[in-house]
């Protein structure tokens, strides 16, 4: 088997896009937190952007390779290192057979992402690789992946093997790298942009506005499933009766301690808490990125502002899409 | 079909289209026919639909509305809007498939029922009086969530009707039949859960080889028919 888990570090995962169109049997969506660095990378080993690809967490991962591969690595910076060199980022990279690559710790964002040309062997469950722990279905046989845990890479098309073949002529790999920067922000103090909820009116002018000026933290009760916010408490008008109803990656939700909840790639499908805001999408890859203990602060903006931020991220992925066709012909 | 529609963006890739108030059959059958239709009548960019209680969540990607239409000076939310209001207007009510009645067998009480004693002493009734008080209605799924397959019921009889527990239980097996307030329903999966668990069936109720792959779906009814051990045991082995 070519690739072979020495260490699983904190959380490993196989996610993709996350596993649409079943929600209304309370099937979650999941998929990768950070998309935009996973579509990044499956687009420079020449996979379909979707394609199944390890999300990492924080530090320890490491994984040996028994065979030549290629692959990429995009997300937070968490010190890759390949046989102890430093590992090149953000581009497409061969790793020899025998080779071992290392995750130490995180110097900036959360979780980075390893794409593999011809994806993961493994088989969809419900149209997607994403795994879904608690059902215990999808990715590895539905589990995060255990030390000894062996994988295989799929088949490798042609644009696969173009890049493939390139590389072996450039000794592994190339001088240049995409720039992640525009898709995933990781520097002190972000700011998170948000629309307003279902229920923002049904809170009081104080919360209103705390929401949007007061700094938040991400407390140690964050993971793939949600981040609880640690700061001023959010307080509704009076006493709101819900009924459960759909809710989605970015929600941002006010249970009754009034100390707010972001929903995250593995949120239920449903929820009957207060929505008082949502992210925009175009931020969640931001968001992914945040580690336990980081500061957020929110901004409102208007749906014409997150429109456009959606459009123009679209824009420039397919922009990375277009010039790695010109650098790697067929 | 003409009724007052609410469109409330979810972000910026859902919105919800509210079609009433209130925990209602006729109000969840506008769900369920604005579901239907909406599956039928996919717009560009259309993810999916997700009916409940009294409305539509509707996902959608909208870069691919804004690149679908030339409309401009408008938002795709705007757009997907639009479509649905117009789907809605031309009345065309899809009748949901013909009612399903899915019997589920529960073994009431004991170790698959640990809280049934507590809901009878809650209420003043005998176990058995509060088993024929659940068992003798049919309960309307409204929605499935929470969980892969958790159904969302109508509810149940005042007279059972019995708080959470104060503290949640580490883990409730699957099938766990269980009260909390005026709901009642199933747990497919393992999970922590605050609710009065009566009994436990043996039927499975999320199937991911399966399309689709949950036993209950919206707008099902189910019966539960209490049955003894013996028959519990034999239902868990032919499901095995």
């Amino acid at each position: 088997m070519s690739i072979q888990v020495l260490r699983p570090g904190l959380m490993t995962t196989i996610q993709d896009l996350g596993r649409y169109g079943f929600q209304k049997f309370g099937v979650l969506v999941g998929g990768a937190m950070d998309q935009h660095s996973l579509r990044i990378a499956n687009l420079l080993v020449g996979n379909k952007e979707g394609e199944g690809a390890l999300e990492v967490n924080l530090f320890g991962t490491t994984l040996q390779f028994n065979e030549d591969t290629l692959i990429a690595i995009t997300g937070g910076d968490l010190q890759a290192s390949i046989d102890g060199i430093k590992a090149p980022t953000w581009r497409p990279l061969l790793i020899r057979s025998g080779e071992v690559l290392t995750f130490t710790s995180a110097i900036k964002g959360c979780r980075a992402y390893i794409a593999f040309a011809g994806g993961i062997q493994v088989p969809e469950v419900m149209g997607s690789k994403s795994t879904y722990i608690r059902a215990q279905i999808g990715g590895f046989y539905g589990k995060a992946l255990q030390k000894g845990d062996r994988f295989e890479c799929g088949m490798m098309n042609e644009r696969n093997e173009a890049i493939f073949s390139q590389l072996q002529k450039c000794s592994g790999h190339v001088a240049w790298s995409v720039n992640g920067h525009p898709f995933v922000n990781m520097n002190q103090a972000r700011t998170i942009r948000v629309l307003r909820g279902t229920e923002y009116e049904y809170f009081d002018k104080d919360s209103q506005q705390t929401l949007f000026q007061e700094t938040y933290e991400i407390t140690s009760q964050a993971d793939r499933m949600g981040y609880r916010l640690e700061g001023p408490p959010l307080t509704l008008n009076e006493p709101l009766e819900l009924l459960s109803e759909g809710v989605t990656y970015g929600t941002i939700q006010i249970p009754p301690n009034g100390k707010p909840i972001i929903l995250m790639a593995d949120r239920q499908t449903t929820g009957g808490y207060p929505k008082i805001g949502q992210v925009i999408s175009t931020d969640l890859a931001h968001l992914a990125q945040f580690q336990p203990l980081d500061e957020i602060k929110f901004k409102e903006v208007s749906m014409e502002e997150a429109e456009y931020a959606f459009i123009n991220n679209e824009k420039a992925i397919h922009k990375i899409r277009l010039s790695l066709q010109l650098k790697f012909p067929l | 079909m003409k009724y007052k529609i609410i469109i409330k963006p979810l972000g910026d890739s859902a919105l919800i289209v509210q079609l009433g108030d209130g925990v209602n059959p006729l109000i969840h059958e506008r769900a369920q026919s604005l579901t239907t239709l909406l599956n039928m009548y996919q717009f560009n960019g259309f993810i999916e639909a997700v009916p409940a209680y009294n409305n539509v969540t509707v996902y959608y990607n909208p870069f691919i509305v804004y690149q679908s239409s030339y409309k401009t000076g408008q938002t795709s939310f705007q757009k997907v809007s639009a479509y649905i209001n117009e789907l809605i207007m031309r009345g065309k009510q899809e009748r949901p498939s013909k009612e399903r009645i899915v019997k589920i067998p529960v073994l009431y009480g004991g170790k698959q029922g640990p809280d049934l004693d507590y809901v009878a002493k809650y209420h003043n009734l005998s176990p058995e009086e509060v088993i024929h008080i659940h068992s003798s209605q049919d309960y309307l799924v409204y929605m499935l969530g929470f969980a892969p397959g958790f159904p969302f019921l109508g509810g149940v009889d005042r007279r059972v009707a019995t708080p959470r527990k104060e503290t949640p239980r580490q883990a409730i097996a699957p099938g766990s039949v269980g009260i909390a307030g005026e709901q009642t329903g199933i747990y497919p999966l393992e999970t922590p859960g605050g609710w009065q668990i009566i009994g436990r069936t043996p039927r499975q109720l999320f199937l991911p080889e399966q399309s689709p792959p949950t036993l209950l779906q919206p707008g099902d009814k189910i019966r539960f028919i209490p049955v003894t051990l013996e028959k519990y045991e034999t239902y868990k082995e032919d499901i095995q």
